[in-house]
């Protein structure tokens, strides 16, 4: 046992000597070389441009090479030309102002509604008895399957719009919050009651800011449930908005300004995404000291 | 903290334990615990794991909500805890955290003041996650020791600490207890840390006090080093250790 650890020590010991008497003989004050890395880098941050780059490559090629019908997709000038025209008849702006406020409505309602329940339900026994079934059986009923039954309450205006908007954003906000506040960490809560903080001091001071990410987690599903549900309402009888433009172009087989719609969409989803990760960072700049 | 303070008649019980039990569905009983701690007494509880040391502590902090039991216990007002994470909310500042729950236009000076005892004067603006392990315990000890509590509650606070930082740990609780002069009960299963620090170690077992030790350590000199191994022998005896074998 003893040799035999000495053995293993003495070639332990011997082993970087060796390794530093092959590395003189093969290039004096060279570094060793690197082993063959088997994990991906780090990507870069704009990387994720690169597929989209790509999409527009090919339907540029395909558009100049006439591969792609121009019925069928419009060449990428021909939809920047129709944006422009769209642009300067006003047409575009008008019906994005609309379908912007139809949406900044409806996210409104549906943030103060999943909060103020959620906190009802999040902070009391009562209330979770009371609004946690409730809103599980909603959930259960697809919003948009909530359509027809809204538009019979509330007809086919601004207020039926409005409405299927704020329930879908109320759901997820709903959720996360609610889950938020109830799974503040029992040691945060013990910690609080042996310095005995009040009941309203608590609730202010440790399960509102805990619960904080997963209300900001909430609202970028939110966000994205607004836009979704818009697209669907503005299909329904609507005279105005982007999914009215869209919807007026497929009967005059206008394949341009569809394209100009959906892109207007797109774009829509990712600003406002961005804007709730910008308002996450401001919020938890505790957490951005994890991340370094 | 001195023998002679344990002793003098003016030093009276600041808590007071009779016959105490707790049972708990999942963990944890105390089977009749009686137990005394002197103003200014530092006290080590010491067991092993599951004999319901932290039970007894928990039911000092009264935060035992789920358990039944009956007994008799008398704790001071100010209590405060010290748990084995430094269990700073990651959403405040150190100084915020140091302050929680504090009221008063002079909280923020105090917590300052607790925070330079602590060796961590200018740190107040940190966020938690910027703080080392030590650093954040110090903080926790900054917290407790703010409120001026007449008792303090350790739950093996150097369990999740490195030896070195331990060490350093060790010394800053003793001069901070010595000029603060609460009750200390200290939860711990390090026996050697227990007869560093406190004036009088505790041996729970199965929910009973199976041993109550004075730490009669000599100042300083060969004799203080015989009289520790001496206590630490009869201590890990105690707890059934074979100490030949812990040696």
């Amino acid at each position: 046992m003893n040799a035999q650890t000495s053995t293993l020590l003495s070639a332990a010991v011997e082993l970087p000597r060796r390794a530093q008497e092959t590395l003189e003989w093969v290039a004096p004050a060279a570094m060793p070389p690197a082993r063959r890395r088997l994990g991906i880098a780090a990507p870069d941050p704009l990387g994720w441009l690169l597929g989209p780059a790509l999409l527009v490559l090919v339907w540029t090629l395909g558009s100049m090479s006439g591969v792609i019908d121009a019925r069928v997709l419009p060449a990428p000038w021909a939809t920047v030309e129709t944006a422009a025209d769209l642009l300067r008849q006003g047409r575009l702006q008008s019906n994005l102002l609309i379908s912007a406020w139809r949406a900044a409505q409806g996210l409104f309602f549906g943030v103060g509604a999943g909060v103020v329940v959620a906190l009802a339900a999040g902070l009391s026994l009562a209330g979770g008895y009371v609004f946690d079934g409730l809103v599980q059986v909603k959930r259960a009923i697809p919003t948009l399957a909530l359509i027809p039954l809204v538009i019979l309450w509330f007809g086919i205006g601004e207020t039926m719009k409005v409405t299927v908007i704020a329930i879908s954003v109320f759901i997820p906000i709903y959720l996360n919050t609610h889950t938020a506040l109830r799974g503040i960490e029992i040691r945060y809560v013990e910690l609080a009651e042996t310095l005995d903080l009040s009941r309203w001091a608590f609730i202010r001071q440790v399960v509102l800011p805990g619960a904080l990410p997963g209300f900001l987690l909430g609202l970028r599903f939110a966000v994205m449930a607004a836009w979704l549900a818009l697209v669907v309402v503005e299909q329904l009888n609507a005279t105005s908005g982007i999914g009215y433009m869209i919807n007026l172009a497929r009967t005059y087989a206008q394949s341009d300004v569809i394209v100009v719609g959906l892109v207007v969409y797109a774009l829509l989803g990712l600003a406002s995404d961005l804007a709730v990760r910008t308002l996450e960072a401001r919020a938890l700049t505790w957490r951005r000291t994890f991340a370094k | 903290m001195s023998p002679a303070l344990a002793s003098s008649p003016a030093a009276q019980a600041v808590v007071r334990v009779r016959n105490l039990t707790r049972r708990f569905t999942v963990k944890g009983v105390l089977n009749g615990v009686d137990l005394d701690i002197r103003k200014g007494e530092f006290v080590a509880l010491l067991g092993r794991s599951g004999c319901g040391k932290s039970t007894l502590l928990r039911a000092l902090a009264q935060l035992d909500h789920e358990a039944t039991g009956d007994g008799e216990i008398a704790v001071p007002e100010r209590i405060s805890v010290v748990f084995q994470d430094a269990r700073l909310l990651p959403w405040k500042r150190v100084l915020d955290n140091v302050v929680l729950g504090l009221n008063g236009p002079d909280a923020k000076a105090r917590g300052l003041l607790a925070l330079a005892e602590v060796e961590l004067a200018g740190r107040e603006d940190s966020w938690p996650s910027e703080l080392s392990g030590g650093e954040q315990q110090r903080v926790a000890l900054a917290r407790s020791l703010v409120r001026q509590p007449e008792l303090l509650l350790a739950d093996e606070p150097f369990g999740a600490l490195d030896a070195l930082t331990r060490i350093r740990m060790h010394a800053l609780l003793k001069r901070l207890s010595a000029v603060h002069t609460p009750a200390v009960l200290l939860v711990t299963h390090d026996v050697a840390e227990a007869i560093e620090l406190a004036d009088r170690v505790v041996v729970l077992e199965e929910g009973r006090i199976v041993a109550d030790l004075a730490v009669d350590l000599p100042a300083m000199g060969p004799e203080r080093s015989v009289r520790f191994a001496q206590l630490r022998r009869q201590l890990l005896t105690r707890l059934g250790v074979d100490d030949t074998v812990a040696a």
